[in-house]
């Protein structure tokens, strides 16, 4: 199987703080993964690490067979939205076609638009083109910003958080979204809620400094309480993973 | 008001003829790179960079007087001092993360103290309040030319980045992602404000600076949904004010830059104040 994603005994240290130690991971070509871990357990680093925002301590990574940073162009890419100005004069359009920016260009043409309106569509956004980004709800947001990182057409689509501040419904129409984009490309979701996530995706990638992969046929009867240390409230899932101890 | 239409046509007037073509032509930066300040919240680096200005005409009038080197005038040492101070602000508010505000607001204030002791050195006596507050009236041909060239290259620059810095604005690091150098448009928009910060200082002096920058936008942002959108009101909005402003202070003979602040300052607060009327009573 042609592999999309690949870290070779990658470790990344904040202020002498290890965040990662030695992890290998291999993510095949259109694998659907959620990346799991409590806070502080270096789920952002690791998104940060494959976009090449940050570089390995130690280690080697390859994504689509070349640098992180090479790469980039072909990562669609969907931050948490909570950090971008709600009050920024913005259409939907205005902000789907960002996906559009490359180096080589100054202006969008005809084709950026287009691209654009599919992306729209494919997220079930269409008639929203011309309306303000700061008028839709949380999930619409959401749904707007994976478009964002659709229409560069990517081979690798990255979420941290799509599921963030929505409610259940709304993330269940989102996870279909993704399921059908997931034919065509290799999907990763970092998510806190491992549960529900887990009856769409094919792999859960838990990350606690280290990392452990999980296909979830297989996570099956083992404690998830075990990589949260036990402070987790809800429990909310039908497939269970057991994480390395600290 | 109507003297004041009477004065505009007269010949001997000239500086007011001047005054009201600066106040028009400088309103074009202004809404521009104003709303870049508004949206991207950097009025607090703005701010910094209009305060180090005063550094900057010091030393001018330090060198030019005190020295004797005639050619560095002290808009020469203002728009040095702001370039200076706008790519080291940018620097600090890239690259140190957690003392960011502490640094700018030192920066500030060096700026401003080094001005004045430069002035202490300096024979002679300056009256620095048409610095510190502007002086509309004081406008030569020579700003003219200058607020022309400058409204022609940021008119020019923003047309051609509109997109990348709509990016930088917006979302820095999903921009950064798409292979754009987003240092360099940040660089590149705080260097952009610190030459109209220039400009505006000549207006409304350095203490009032960010008052006019921001507050235009921030008015224009009530009502605009697209960023093209919230800058071209801007301007107009600013060329309103400015206009306004300019009649009112020769009318009633008050100072133009802090009639023109207080003028756009009033407009802001009643609106922000009605729309929240009007907001809350919809709900």
């Amino acid at each position: 199987m042609e592999t999309d994603i690949s870290l070779n005994n990658v470790s990344f240290a904040y202020k002498k703080q290890p965040i990662l130690e030695n992890v290998t991971l291999t993510i095949p070509h259109r694998e659907f993964a959620s990346i799991v871990g409590p806070n502080g357990g270096g789920k952002t680093t690791l998104l940060k690490l494959l976009l090449g925002l940050i570089h390995p301590d130690k280690g080697d990574i390859q994504v689509l067979g070349t640098s992180p940073e090479k790469a980039r162009e072909r990562i669609g890419y969907m931050p948490q939205y909570a950090h971008l100005d709600m009050n920024f004069p913005a259409t939907v359009m205005d902000v789907v076609l960002m996906g559009r920016l490359r180096k080589s260009t100054f202006w969008f043409s005809r084709k950026d638009r287009d691209q654009a309106q599919k992306a729209i569509r494919t997220v079930d956004m269409t008639g929203f083109a011309q309306t303000g980004f700061n008028e839709l709800s949380g999930g619409q947001k959401q749904r707007v910003l994976i478009a964002r990182g659709l229409c560069g057409r990517p081979d690798i689509l990255l979420l941290d958080e799509p599921t963030a501040n929505v409610d259940h419904e709304t993330e269940e129409n989102l996870f279909s979204i993704l399921q059908e984009l997931n034919r065509r490309m290799t999907i990763l979701v970092v998510s806190h809620d491992l549960g529900f996530v887990s009856k769409y995706v094919k792999t859960v990638i838990c990350v606690n400094r280290q990392v452990v992969f999980h296909p979830t046929t297989l996570v099956e009867g083992t404690m998830i309480k075990d990589i949260y240390y036990g402070d987790l409230k809800m429990v909310r899932h039908d497939h269970r993973c057991r994480g390395p101890l600290p | 008001m109507i003297e004041f239409f009477q004065a505009l046509l007269d010949p001997d007037n000239r500086f007011l003829t001047y005054a009201m073509a600066m106040g028009g032509l400088a309103s074009i930066a202004f809404g521009i790179i104003g709303t870049f300040v508004t949206i991207k919240r950097i009025s607090y680096l703005a701010g910094a960079i209009s305060h180090s200005v005063f550094g900057g005409i010091g030393l001018a009038l330090y060198l030019q007087v005190g020295m004797g080197i005639s050619w560095f005038s002290p808009i020469l040492g203002a728009v040095l001092a702001a370039v200076v101070s706008a790519l080291l602000v940018g620097l600090v508010s890239i690259h140190a993360k957690e003392r960011e505000d502490t640094i700018i607001g030192t920066l500030w204030a060096v700026g401003m103290a080094c001005g004045i002791l430069f002035i202490d050195k300096t024979p002679g006596y300056f009256s620095l309040s048409s610095y510190l507050f502007g002086d509309i009236l004081l406008i030569s041909h020579r700003d003219l030319v200058f607020v022309i060239c400058l409204d022609v290259l940021i008119v020019g620059v923003v047309v051609l980045f509109f997109n990348r810095f709509f990016g930088v604005c917006f979302d820095n690091e999903f921009t950064l992602l798409r292979g754009i150098n987003t240092t360099f448009f940040y660089l590149f928009l705080l260097v952009l404000t610190a030459l109209t910060v220039v400009l505006l200082v000549r207006i409304v002096g350095i203490v009032l600076v960010i008052a006019l920058l921001t507050i235009p936008p921030a008015i224009a942002g009530f009502y605009a949904r697209r960023l093209w959108q919230m800058m071209l009101y801007s301007v107009l909005l600013c060329t309103l004010f400015t206009w306004t402003g300019l009649g009112i202070s020769y009318s009633l003979a008050l100072s133009s830059g802090p009639t023109i602040i207080v003028l756009c300052g009033t407009v802001y607060l009643v609106l922000l104040a009605a729309n929240k009327l009007v907001f809350t009573q919809n709900k």
